[in-house]
């Protein structure tokens, strides 16, 4: 529902990705971006158009980054590259607001058994967070909460609700 | 701000729960090739008033439940004896059961009496023949320990039908969504709600002696532990540590409580001693350690991790200090459960079309898969080792499913409305 705002400019934003990607550190990062940005579609989408925004308006007296939510790869806690431009609006705006606190909430999929996923739930929290404080954030700025697979994104069994439940959102 | 409502929600919820039911219904899923034939004969009345239970028909279905037992159907029945004197055990021959159920039942001084009697009919004799006297509410409390009684008679093995299960409800979706902790009967009848939040509960917990539940509740915005005393409904909140607070365990004695705690960086195992609330860390790994079982005998615990990569079961041996693994089948092994004969554990095993109850004999080896649904999870084992309840999914909801530890019998327990998850079956209760 709310990502639809975001889907013209989703081609863009791969396209911009994978540019990104191949400039930077050549043939692995490729092929990793590859597999997120076709499986990922709108999602990744949703990353993207934000970190264009916030990149044009770093250091600005602007308010909350719009998008509060990245995420994940199956069994995974690593920051997928189109998602970092993501992390560090958030990261300029907590530089700049060094008072403001934020929880960073963990979450998973369904599949699996429950107390497991609120370990991988805090895992990815924790990804977010240490990915945060390399960029200059305040540990004490930084809170985590994991809900492991409890409180779902979206319901349903398909491979699509799955990648949107797996995710870290960020909690002003 | 948000918080402290929400704290005072859930107290309020506290305060009005037992209000709302929440039963459950059955419906077998398999049956056994092995099932013992049984004929069980409608109790017959013998006082002025209706019997508001049908105490022949709780039986049937406790013992059809069980995959050990096929009753006769009740059109099949040749005869309607109400106690053995009635019987010609030769006519019972013909329709090929073994075992003949009758019984009486009358209104007594504000109760009932129920006489009944279990024979065997290739035997001609009587196993069974027993009186009791119940009051009007706990007519289906007669009616399992009927079961329970005769369960054990013919299997030597103790009967669980007068046991009851804790399980976690989910309603809504968004904002609304709403959780509810129940307790009922074992056949989902009976349902009480002990806590209701706007914020998820998980994992509950049955002490050893049945009078309390641990769990973990989000209420106060993150995971903590919390143990509810289930007769007066006081509870204490046992752990509230910043990191995840979860996966509670009683030991055999109920005077510790072992618990999955990421105070420390990523969840280890602790064990609090329950009346100092002391901590003893039990793990110390760069993965994931959690879910914690304690064996029968109390000298080691069953855990799930992933330091080798992905999650597979260890056992930690509390002399030694130290942990082994036991899981090598499969890449995801998680939440093992101990049978009570501490030999064969039940676990979450994911196969290449999903993840299923499976076992585990620690003797042999052997792993076999239990269920076909694949979407299972949170696997709690009878107190009589013979069945196993747990968590699956059918048409997008949430419901309990229960497999015989041998996998000849299941079936289901699903809600009339939301999901339900996190089934613990509780200890023996009489």
């Amino acid at each position: 529902m709310q990502f639809k705002p975001y889907a013209k400019s989703l081609a863009v934003a791969v396209s911009l990705a994978v540019m990104a990607g191949c400039s930077s550190s050549g043939g692995t990062q490729d092929g990793s971006m590859d597999g997120t940005g076709t499986t990922m579609g709108g999602v990744s989408g949703q990353g993207m158009t934000n970190g264009q925004t916030s990149g044009s308006q770093m250091g600005s007296q602007t308010g909350i980054p719009d998008v509060r939510t990245i995420y994940f790869d199956f069994d995974k806690d690593t920051i997928r590259p189109e998602f970092e431009s993501v992390l560090n609006a958030h990261a300029d705006y907590l530089r700049s607001n060094p008072n403001t606190t934020v929880i960073l909430e963990g979450h998973g999929d369904e599949r699996g058994t429950r107390e497991y996923n609120l370990g991988l739930g805090e895992r990815r929290a924790q990804s977010v967070e240490s990915y945060l404080t390399v960029q200059g954030v305040s540990p004490s700025q930084l809170e985590i909460v994991s809900y492991g697979e409890e409180r779902p994104a979206v319901q349903g069994n398909s491979e699509d609700a799955y990648a949107q439940n797996r995710r870290v959102v960020f909690d002003y | 701000m948000k918080r402290m409502t929400s704290l005072l929600a859930g107290l309020l919820m506290l305060l009005c729960s037992g209000l709302a039911s929440a039963d459950l219904t059955i419906e077998i899923t398999k049956g056994s090739d092995r099932a013992i034939p049984i004929a069980i004969v409608p109790f017959e009345n013998q006082g002025q008033g209706n019997v508001p239970e049908d105490i022949a028909g709780i039986v049937s279905s406790d013992l059809a439940r069980s995959g050990q037992f096929d009753p006769l159907p009740r059109e099949s029945l040749i005869a309607t004896p109400s106690n053995s004197d009635e019987v010609t055990f030769r006519d019972w021959r013909l329709v090929d059961s073994s075992y003949l159920v009758v019984g009486e039942i009358s209104q007594e001084s504000g109760g009932y009496r129920i006489q009944f009697e279990l024979l065997d009919i290739y035997g001609e004799r009587r196993i069974i023949g027993e009186v009791i006297n119940v009051s009007a509410n706990e007519l289906r409390d007669a009616a399992h320990y009927i079961s329970d009684q005769i369960f054990e008679a013919i299997t030597g093995i103790r009967g669980a039908f007068s046991t009851q299960i804790a399980y976690v409800t989910a309603q809504g979706a968004g904002d609304n969504r709403r959780f509810g902790l129940h307790v009922a009967d074992s056949d989902g009848h009976g349902s009480q709600q002990i806590l209701s939040s706007d914020d998820p509960i998980l994992s509950p917990a049955w002490s050893p002696d049945g009078g309390k539940l641990a769990y973990v509740s989000f209420e106060s915005g993150n995971s903590a532990i919390y143990i509810q005393d289930l007769a007066s409904s006081q509870r204490i909140q046992a752990t509230s540590f910043s990191g995840i607070n979860s996966a509670p365990a009683w030991s055999p004695d109920g005077r510790k409580l072992a618990m999955s705690l990421s105070k420390d960086g990523q969840p280890e195992i602790y064990v609090m001693d329950v009346a100092s609330r002391t901590f003893t860390r039990l793990t110390n790994s760069p993965g994931i350690d959690t879910e914690p079982e304690w064996s029968p005998d109390g000298s080691s615990l069953l855990f799930t991790s992933d330091r080798s990569g992905g999650p597979q079961l260890y056992r930690y041996d509390l002399a030694s200090g130290q942990a082994e693994r036991i899981t090598f089948t499969g890449s995801y092994n998680s939440r093992g459960r101990f049978a009570p004969d501490g030999e064969t554990i039940f676990m979450i095993h994911r196969a290449s079309d999903g993840f299923h109850v499976a076992k585990k004999n620690l003797d042999t080896g052997r792993l076999t898969i239990l269920t076909e649904s694949t979407l299972d999870e949170s696997p709690s084992v009878a107190p009589n080792g013979t069945m196993v309840i747990f968590a699956t999914q059918q048409a997008n909801r949430g419901v309990l499913g229960v497999v015989s530890a041998d996998g000849n019998a299941s079936y289901r327990l699903p809600s009339a409305q939301g999901d339900v998850r996190e089934p613990a079956w509780s200890p023996f209760l009489n």
